[in-house]
């Protein structure tokens, strides 16, 4: 092998295991929080990784709607899963973040401090196609309009991506429909496609701009040849020919506003039980509520920020009581915001087809099977 | 830095972060009626009050009990204070309608799209409000009054449910009177000596003496309110897209990022709160229990 | 009073706008010209209803009397306004009171002369009730916001 090649974006190479050991070790050098996937809890989380040793060689998993299980495989893949219920906005839009402290003094008055420590910088190992596209997603909400986030903003300026390519579909995903995936294609430092054809255990590793290259100079990789790429190739076809969901999302928008009363809200109101699961595992979800607190004394006072969800009673609460009280309302405001407000307010879907609430949902209710069902009984106009 | 549109609201020397309010003191403190008072600012406090337009809102907080829009009820532009008419209706009014004079809170703003002032002179303005609606179009009232000879007739139309829940009567009686502007207030429920008109607001609308075809509408009030004025605007022959109204939603960041405001597409702190009512007739007529 | 000057009188009132000239000649000859002067009462509540207005000018409150409370205002009505449904429902008794609120000239109809007519020429009874409903529709909507106090203080 050759270390120390100079790389274009673009570019492809090959890396064994040894060699995605000392990514995370050089990332870690370069002064990056890394973090990545990890078995705990009975799932596949999002943590901070010191080496491949922290990685679920091996583990896959099965998803079904309203099922996660862990499974073994018969390999030692590292990236053999796909999708558990954390997501990237875990670390770029963090479940609670303090805003500000404020303290009042005997005569009244107030000051207001904001905490100037500058936040982590991360390097997320195996971000997904579909989670490169939700970030995307997030990036136009939380940084397009006239006030951005600036510490949303400034996580994801430092964050260095560094995206796997699916060999293997989930059982919920439908990325092929909302063309968001399996394939990584643009919007990471550094892309992965793990290869196991053979008994080998190597990763075509891809450079996605100069800050990937830097990384990849430090690394001892070969040339990739025709027989990775090809082996690279059919590991995302697999993928792509295994999605077993798909959402038609032609004419969606102007059928999702179009119907309020579909008796398909009724219907899937007697199932929701408005738990919020899909909310906080959808990683495109941004709606948050402030917090106050206050020291007992009545002396010190700080605003908090947390993940909040529009399915709680609380979120569209306005004197007196709450505009949705009903889980109807609830559940149809939220599937059409995320495939119909969505597109007017940003330009595009807020779905990425990352199967998440699907698989979550303790009901398994499908976000494909509800919009194919508004879509079926709207007038004779189509399918 | 995000970059900002150029109709962007933040005002110059405002706290570049939009979530952390400037700290100011509340210059003047006065009771209109039961549960409802009126806070006043020095517009020196709020740069000037650069940038304050009627219809537009502001966030203000109470240390220790929480944050609320309130709309201006005064702006600079047209008066000496930047002022806000808060009623009673959580805790967190609650302590806003205990606050003296000196008292110190929390304030960012200005927030939001207001009334079309500009777009509506040249032709009749009709000015429509409910109950605590008075005050978002207070401002206006003013603004218009300060520009009188821009504007055809004029008319102010204010519902409330007993005079004794009218706000700024005199006010508005000198206002009006002095610049040919008609005035009709509607009680819903009478009380002795009540001189004004009895009814609910779409009742007299037919009394407003306005020629449909350049008229616009500035309204605002409860929903349901709004509703009816819109139905019989209608009827009257104003188009919905000459007609305005003032949604109201639950907000926390006021800068079109936590998502809790959003009324369809839009998202009422930075699309609103004053909306054309041809853009959300489909949206306003769902309904949500 | 000529029949003649009340006809354009009549004619200038909106709730018969659109009405033809004979149907028109044909129900002024029930109409005369009254004036009110401020806080005179129109009529009271049990009293008989033989009178229909069609209100020129000024003002006229509804009221209704509340053992506690006095009279009460439930509705003002003005220039352009008909006053009166009392006239058209059996036993043809006033189901509250009226007063003019400021000088207040109206068109008063003799009932029982514009129920004649209006048994007489089956058309324009037709017509009459057509202008009519929808007032009654109007003014229950109405009745129906007070009801709904939407200004009233949110519960708990």
């Amino acid at each position: 092998m050759t270390g120390g090649r100079r790389m274009g974006p673009g570019d492809k190479a090959v890396i064994d295991r040894d060699g995605l050991d000392l990514l995370i070790a050089h990332l870690a050098e370069a002064g990056y929080r890394v973090i990545g996937p990890v078995v705990r809890d009975g799932a596949i989380l999002y943590e901070p990784v010191s080496g491949v040793a922290d990685l679920p060689a091996g583990w896959g998993e099965d998803q079904e709607a309203g099922r996660y299980r862990l499974v073994r495989r018969d390999d030692a893949a590292l990236f053999g899963h796909t999708l558990g219920p954390h997501s990237w906005k875990r670390y770029l839009l963090p479940p609670r973040r303090r805003l500000w402290q404020a303290r009042r003094d005997a005569d009244g008055a107030i000051e207001i401090e904001t905490d100037p420590a500058p936040p982590p910088r991360d390097a997320f190992l195996g971000v997904r196609a579909c989670e490169l596209a939700a970030i995307a997603v997030q990036d136009r909400v939380l940084r397009g309009g006239a006030y951005g986030d600036a510490d949303y903003a400034a996580r994801r300026d430092g964050a260095f991506l560094v995206a796997v390519n699916c060999g293997t579909a989930g059982g919920t995903c439908f990325c092929v429909s909302m063309e968001t995936g399996p394939a990584a294609t643009a919007g990471f430092d550094l892309a992965l496609t793990e290869l196991t054809d053979g008994g080998r255990h190597d990763f075509l590793i891809e450079v996605g701009g100069a800050r990937g290259a830097e990384i990849a100079a430090g690394l001892p990789t070969r040339p990739a040849g025709s027989a990775d790429l090809e082996a690279a190739a059919a590991a995302t076809a697999r993928a792509a020919a295994q999605m077993g969901r798909a959402l038609d999302t032609d004419g969606l928008k102007d059928r999702l506003q179009a119907n309020p009363d579909h008796a398909r809200w009724d219907e899937v109101a007697a199932r929701c039980l408005a738990c919020g699961n899909c909310t906080q595992v959808c990683p495109t979800c941004f709606c948050s509520t402030t917090e106050e607190t206050t020291s007992l004394d009545g002396a010190t006072a700080e605003r908090w920020k947390r993940w909040e969800s529009c399915f709680t009673l609380d979120f569209s609460y306005l004197h007196g009581g709450s505009i949705r009280s009903s889980a109807k309302s609830r559940y149809r405001q939220w599937l059409t915001h995320k495939l119909a407000d969505w597109v007017d307010q940003f330009g595009e879907s807020g779905c990425v087809g990352c199967g998440r609430c699907i698989t979550w949902c303790p009901v398994g209710i499908d976000i494909t099977e509800e919009a194919a069902a508004v879509r079926r009984g709207f007038g004779g106009d189509g399918p | 830095m995000v970059p900002r549109p150029a109709d962007s609201a933040a005002p110059e020397g405002a706290s570049t972060d939009p979530w952390v309010p400037r700290v100011l003191a509340v210059a003047g403190a006065r009771d209109e009626t039961v549960g409802v008072r009126t806070l006043t600012i020095d517009p020196a406090a709020v740069d000037g009050g650069a940038g304050i337009a009627p219809g537009q809102f502001a966030m203000l907080y109470v240390f220790g009990v929480g944050e609320v829009p309130i709309s201006f009820s005064g702006t600079p532009d047209d008066g000496p204070a930047v002022a806000h008419t808060v009623r009673e209706v959580g805790p967190v009014t609650r302590a806003l309608c205990a606050l003296e004079a000196g008292e110190r809170i929390g304030w960012r703003g200005p927030f939001g799209r207001g009334w079309p002032l500009a777009e509506a002179e040249g032709g009749d303005l009709a000015l429509i409000a409910g109950g605590i609606g008075l005050a978002p179009l207070r401002p206006a009232l003013r603004a218009v009054k300060a520009r009188r000879d821009r504007f055809g007739r004029v008319a102010l139309l204010y519902g409330a449910r007993g005079p004794g829940d009218m706000l700024f009567l005199p006010e508005l009686r000198a206002a009006c009177a002095d610049a040919d502007i008609q005035l009709l207030l509607a009680a819903d429920h009478a009380e002795p000596g009540w001189t004004g008109e009895v009814g609910v607001v779409p009742a007299f609308l037919p009394r407003l003496k306005l020629d449909p075809a350049r008229t616009r509408a500035f309204v605002c009030g409860p929903e349901a309110m709004m509703r009816y004025t819109v139905l019989g605007l209608g009827d009257l022959g104003v188009g919905a897209d000459r007609i305005f109204v003032s949604m109201e939603r639950n907000m926390k960041c006021a800068v079109g990022l936590c998502g809790r405001c959003q009324f369809g597409g839009d998202f009422v702190c930075r699309d609103g709160p004053v909306f054309p009512f041809a853009d959300i007739a489909a949206r306003f007529a769902v309904r949500e229990r | 009073m000529s029949i003649k000057g009340l006809d354009s009188i009549l004619r200038e009132h909106p709730f018969v706008a659109g009405l033809d000239d004979d149907s028109l000649a044909f129900i002024a000859g029930c109409a005369r010209n009254v004036v009110f002067d401020a806080d005179a009462r129109v009529f009271s509540e049990g009293g008989d209803a033989d009178h229909f207005y069609l209100i020129r000018e000024g003002g006229v409150a509804l009221e209704m009397f509340v053992p506690g409370r006095g009279e009460i205002t439930f509705l003002t009505l003005g220039a352009g306004d008909i006053l009166g449904s009392s006239w058209l429902v059996p036993p043809y008794r006033w189901t509250f009171d009226a007063r003019a609120v400021v000088r207040t000239r109206a068109l008063a109809f003799d009932a029982a002369c514009l129920r004649g007519k209006c048994e007489e020429d089956a058309r324009l009874g037709y017509d009459m009730m057509k202008r009519f409903v929808p007032v009654l529709a109007q003014r229950l909507q109405a009745a129906r916001l007070q009801l709904a106090d939407l200004y009233g203080a949110p519960a708990g």
